[in-house]
């Protein structure tokens, strides 16, 4: 039912049911919020959202009021905007002052709101709360000095990933936000998506920087500096370039990163069709050997971590699988510097993800040799995309080129992995040519391309009727474990993506409020699917000469001692 | 000296050989309309344990034991007279209940020696209490003679301090649970509605919501499922009714949560109330306990198919958890924050139900609404507020203690006629009314009455029911402080109005009374810019916090701007307290006259703000004294002098 309401002696039209905020926002008309997140009850924490209503004594927050017919509301009235001003004068009067040193410098809520409203003078001083920084955690780097408790990350992590490391700890102006007992990050049940990042306003939450040791070796002429970098960033760096959301900058990366001066540019989406055909390999390996089925899917190290700690039980049924950027770091060690003839002693090698959970898994004890790590230092989107700025490269007068070789061909299938479902999807053609004998007839599988929080699918392949079930975020992993544990046998295979939507919204990716940016990526994977060439990551002729030439076959010797990892139980404070 | 005892018992308490009979003797003894042998009433509330009841009931016991006298000694609960604590009644057989206060384990034994020999000792005699067939003790007021009762209206507070607060029977005796029975025998859910909707019972918490309105509401929510809560998260300094309740007549509560809860037919109610009530608590779950076990509780209550159970929830003692939406949250296990309304807790509240929430005060007074009917009710108090309201009368006055006032009694009559008046026939300055977010009201406000409307339009609240009385040596740019200091601490940090400007507003007022550790050329035109940013802060603060606490933490200040407005230009231009508690604005000097040169407090002087040689005069330096004053209080020769 629509009804009309008085919105600034203007008539707006409004719906039953709706808040005000909503009907605002349809109206074109903005009010400023800060802990209000879209999806999730609203928590009127900030007090930014204020509308003066006539016939109310106070002001009411516009994300939580329904819109009632009888309201007549000023949404910037003077009244209003002192009282949102002065709000954000006191969280800026306990706020560090620090902007030019801030991570957010320029991309920052409270700074944002602070030019809006014209703050030009500190009106209230007093004490400021002191904290230290938490820089334990090997993705995420927590600054209580810098947090405006709106609660955004707590709510992220307990209401989005289910994973609840965060919480409000203490009371009144001494409230902070932390882990159980306000101990460090590394020994939480932080699984270092970043998605707290990605909801945090302020600088109080960023990745730990990678970039100025990168920087270092870069400019050392002994380094062998070797880049991978995600196919899902060539989808994520056009916005802040001021292109279209989505759009695919797949050989202007290779140009910029060449410009720059890295030995090696290798586009990881070479490294994802590796993983699809020893996963494939090592699914057959399972169904035909009674092995322990369903298999889960192990790409993803915020899931893996999750495991670990949450279902230690459940540990044998992750794949045995590196995820790609592990298994590209592990040949480039191995078969790259033996083939090139590269000092090993003197390799660098990088990786660019849209995820802050790579860094803690480049620094997992299983993925070193002779306790060196395999990738040296993992660079979030955002790091990247500041790493160009770094160095100086204009993107525009880029013309396109091709990756080096020999990881210079990639499938379509390996980009997929970048979106929920995209690892099942790829996987299936892949499997159905080892199961089967025979290429699937349409690659195409349409029903696992949404983005629900859980999906399952379920195919004949050969002799197998095999469940493939899909789950996006590990919020909802929860009830197909207990399912499998509670005897379930019908799924054969499980993936899982820690961040909602896969790693195109991963943790990593450049800060935004549209909310259809990620769909506008994932489409942009789809659409290049269509068009690729290769659509099946075993019909890489890169991969096939690499196991010609080094691994032998998929799930060999070579492959298990090279490519495969081990987990084991984590004891973290839940 | 003839002592009544066991083996000898005296012509006077010939009735412990008539035997009991029937039930209405029976009924008779538990009211104590006669005693078969003398009882010994002894306040045990909270505020009796602190002044010492414990001690004096262990010497009563004693005394008894030690001159074998069979005697009844009986717990009590605290009849409001807090400044007479310990307070000890004796009953004999045939004669009225008679009340001593300050009774201690020294006097206890004289105080019985005389009374048990029916004799009236000269001191610690408060009054009587009138009984038809009793005989009075001659000489003797009657309790509702003396000044401090007599304006007063028991309603709710009509058996506290009388019966045995841990007795069913005794509060089933004095028409305890008839109001329950006659409900749910012969009323409706809705009818009950409709009762107390006619008698006009508004929530005595803070806001005043129609009690059986809000009922109503949850009651014609559809859902499987209702909850009630009583709220006696009592955290204001000051405030002490629900305690007295809890500890005094546990029973009347629980009447009043079974009517209420019959009325929205909820199946579960939860009592809340701070864990630091251990007393309360106690008592509280005991009574709960007798209820149950005497059928008014639990299965099929009195055969009517009507289902509850009561649980009984300890509060942490979070200030915030008052407030109805924390305090629902705090039940579900979670932080004690307050959420968003609307939704409000009446249609979804606890576990996403529809709840009621009522203070302990409203529902106490839902038995009586019942037994004497709503039009009784309502020929009580004003025109839009009506029935008695308990206050907690404390501060400068009197008689301090708990009273139960109409409404529409003026606040003159509560401190001068029922609290005597300011101590030490000082003036007074200024009323706080509603606890910490309450207002202080200046002298010109004693004619105002205590009912809601007045209330709020004064700038002050209902609220908890605490009136503290001020005099002239309060300051009250400190108590505006000292609330700020309060609420800062009490914050539950959600909200960023009062997260953060409670604490700014604090540090204001801070700043106007101490003394700035670097005094610069322009302190006095920033604490002037700090109160204008005070009032700026206040109203932010009140126009957008997320809940009731943070919506009225202002008003203390607020309502001391506005009424004592000049205290606080004193204080800032010229660094002056009239009431010399501002410490840090004393300026200390030195009479040189009177000065020996002693070193005294040369050698004490904490921060080396005094110089001088010995047998000259010393001097101290304005810049570095602290105003903390060991000097004026050691000096031997009074040469010490405040400015």
């Amino acid at each position: 039912m629509n009804f009309p309401i008085e919105v600034n002696n203007k008539i707006i039209i409004a719906r039953k049911g709706e808040t005000i905020l909503e009907a605002l926002t349809r109206n074109g008309l903005k009010v400023p919020t800060l802990c209000h997140m879209t999806e999730l009850n609203p928590t009127g924490s900030c007090r930014m959202c204020v509308v003066e209503v006539e016939g109310k004594a106070n002001l009411i927050t516009a994300c939580s009021h329904p819109v009632e017919e009888w309201m007549k509301i000023k949404t910037h009235s003077p009244r209003v905007v002192n009282a949102r001003k002065t709000n954000v004068e006191l969280l800026l009067s306990n706020h560090p002052d620090d902007c030019l040193y801030c991570d957010r410098n320029g991309n920052c809520e409270l700074q944002k709101f602070a030019a809006e409203l014209n703050i030009r003078e500190r009106r209230f001083t007093g004490k400021k709360n002191k904290y230290k920084t938490d820089p334990s955690g090997s993705s995420i780097v927590r600054d209580q000095a810098k947090c405006v408790l709106c609660g955004r990350c707590v709510r992220t992590c307990d209401e989005i990933m289910g994973v609840s490391t965060l919480g409000f700890i203490g009371r009144g102006n001494t409230t902070i936000i932390g882990p159980s007992f306000n101990r460090q990050l590394n020994l939480s049940s932080c699984i270092a998506c970043g998605q707290c990042i990605m909801s945090c306003p302020t600088g109080a939450l960023h990745e730990k920087r990678h970039s100025a040791d990168l920087q270092h070796a870069l400019h050392n002429t002994e380094k062998h500096v070797v880049i991978q970098y995600s196919p899902t960033l060539s989808i994520s760096i056009g916005e802040e370039l001021g292109m279209k959301p989505g759009k695919d900058l797949y050989g202007i990366i290779n140009a910029a990163l060449r410009k720059m001066g890295f030995d090696k540019i290798f586009d990881a989406a070479f490294a994802a069709d590796l993983y699809i055909v020893e996963l494939a390999a090592e699914m057959e390996k399972r169904m035909r050997s009674g092995g322990m089925v369903p298999m889960f899917s192990s790409d993803c190290p915020a899931w893996v971590k999750h495991v670990e700690q949450t279902y230690p039980e459940m540990i044998p049924h992750l794949s045995a699988c590196k995820s790609p950027q592990q298994m590209f770091g592990a040949i480039i060690r191995s078969y790259y510097t033996t083939t090139f003839h590269v000092d090993i002693d003197n390799l660098y090698t990088v990786s660019a993800m849209p995820c802050t959970a790579r860094k803690f898994e480049s620094k997992r004890e299983q993925m070193t040799q002779k306790g060196i790590s395999d990738v040296d230092a993992v660079l979030t989107t955002r790091e990247f995309n500041q790493f160009i700025r770094l160095n100086g490269i204009d993107t525009h007068q880029l013309e396109p080129e091709i990756s080096d070789s020999p990881f210079h061909v990639q499938s379509s299938a390996g980009k997929l992995m970048g979106a929920t479902g995209g690892l099942t999807e790829a996987l299936i053609r892949t499997l159905y040519s080892r199961l089967a004998g025979k290429e699937i007839a349409q690659p195409k599988i349409t029903e696992v391309r949404n983005v629900k929080d859980y999906k399952e699918y379920y195919m004949k392949i050969g002799e197998f009727k095999l469940g493939f079930a899909i789950v996006n975020s590990v919020k909802y992993a929860e009830k197909i474990i207990n399912e499998i544990k509670a005897g379930r046998d019908d799924i054969h295979f499980v993936e899982v993506v820690a961040c909602p939507g896969g790693c195109v919204n991963g943790g990593g990716q450049p800060f935004s409020n549209d909310q259809n940016i990620a769909k506008a990526r994932i489409k942009s994977i789809y659409d290049n699917d269509e068009k690729d060439p290769i659509r099946f990551a075993h019909k890489n002729p890169a991969i096939l000469d690499l196991y010609r030439e080094y691994l032998g076959q998929p799930g060999g010797e070579k492959s298990e001692s090279l490519l495969y990892t081990t987990y084991s139980k984590r004891e973290v404070s839940l | 000296m003839k002592i009544a005892s066991k083996k000898s018992n005296p012509a006077g308490f010939i009735l412990a050989d008539k035997g009991i009979v029937t039930d209405d003797d029976r009924l008779s003894l538990l009211r104590r309309d006669t005693v078969v042998k003398p009882a010994i009433f002894i306040g045990t509330s909270t505020c009796g344990i602190v002044a010492g009841a414990l001690d004096t009931l262990v010497a009563v016991k004693q005394y008894l034991e030690e001159k074998q006298i069979d005697a009844d000694v009986v717990e009590t609960g605290c009849s409001g007279m807090c400044i007479n604590e310990p307070v000890m009644d004796v009953q004999l057989p045939g004669k009225q209940r008679i009340s001593f206060g300050k009774v201690t384990p020294q006097n206890a034994g004289y105080l019985l020696d005389h009374i048990l020999n029916f004799t009236i000792p000269t001191e610690n005699v408060i009054a009587q209490y009138p009984h038809g067939n009793l005989q009075a003790w001659e000489d003797i007021r009657n309790i509702n003679e003396i000044p401090f009762f007599r304006f007063q209206n028991r309603v709710v507070l009509k058996n506290c301090g009388i019966i045995d607060p841990s007795s069913i029977e005794e509060y089933k005796a004095r028409g305890g649970y008839k109001s329950l029975s006659r409900v749910i025998m012969k009323y409706s859910s809705d009818k009950v509605c409709e009762i107390i909707e006619d008698s006009g019972l508004r929530g005595r918490g803070g806001g005043g919501f129609p009690t059986g309105r809000k009922w109503r509401i949850a009651l014609n929510t559809p859902e499987d499922e209702r909850y009630l809560i009583c709220n006696g998260d009592e955290s204001d300094p000051g405030a002490f009714m629900d305690r007295a309740i809890f500890e005094g007549d546990p029973h009347k509560l629980i009447e009043g949560v079974i009517i209420a809860a019959y009325a929205i037919r909820a199946k579960r109610a939860y009592i809340f109330l701070r864990a630091s009530y251990k007393l309360a608590v106690q008592r509280l779950r005991q009574a709960i306990k007798d209820a149950a076990a005497a059928g008014y509780l639990g299965q099929d209550i009195m055969g009517s198919g009507f289902n509850l159970n009561i649980h009984v929830r300890e509060g942490a003692g979070a200030f915030v958890c008052g407030e109805e939406t924390a305090l629902i949250a705090s039940i579900e296990g979670k932080r004690g924050t307050p959420h968003t309304r609307p939704p409000y807790p009446v249609t979804k509240g606890l576990f996403g139900k529809p709840t009621v929430v009522n203070n302990v005060e409203t529902l106490a007074n839902v038995p009586e609404i019942i037994e004497k009917g709503p039009s009784w009710f309502a020929s009580i108090g004003t025109a839009t507020s009506k029935g008695t309201k308990v206050f907690s009368l404390s501060g400068k006055v009197m008689y301090t203690g708990m009273v139960e006032v109409d409404m529409g009694t003026s606040f003159r009559d509560i401190i001068y006629a029922i609290g005597g008046g300011i101590k030490s026939h000082k003036r007074l300055k200024a009323i706080q009314v509603g606890g910490p977010t309450g207002s202080c009201l200046p002298e010109d406000s004693l004619d105002e009455t205590v009912d809601y409307e007045t209330l709020t339009k004064a700038g002050a609240m209902m609220g908890s029911g605490g009136i503290v009385v001020m005099d002239e040596d309060t300051c009250m740019v400190d108590i505006a402080r000292f609330f700020a200091d309060f609420l800062q601490h009490e914050s539950c940090g959600k909200c960023i109005p009062c997260r953060e400007g409670s604490r700014r507003m604090h540090e204001i007022l801070q700043n106007i009374t101490q003394r700035p550790p670097n005094a610069a050329g322009y302190e006095t035109l920033e604490r002037f810019k700090g109160v204008m940013q005070l009032e700026n802060l206040a109203d932010v603060i009140r126009d957008t916090a997320l809940c009731g606490l943070g919506q009225t933490a202002p008003n203390p200040v607020l309502s001391a701007l506005k009424y004592f407005r000049e205290e606080f230009e004193e204080h800032i231009f010229d660094r002056h307290c009239r009431s010399g508690v501002c410490r840090d604005l004393k300026i200390y000097y030195i009479n040189v006259d009177k000065c020996s040169g002693c070193t005294l407090c040369l050698r004490k002087c904490p921060t080396g703000a005094i110089i001088g040689s010995p047998h000259t005069p010393h001097f101290i330096i304005e810049e570095k004294c602290t105003g903390c004053g060991i000097c004026f209080e050691i000096c031997k020769f009074v040469a010490v002098s405040v400015k």
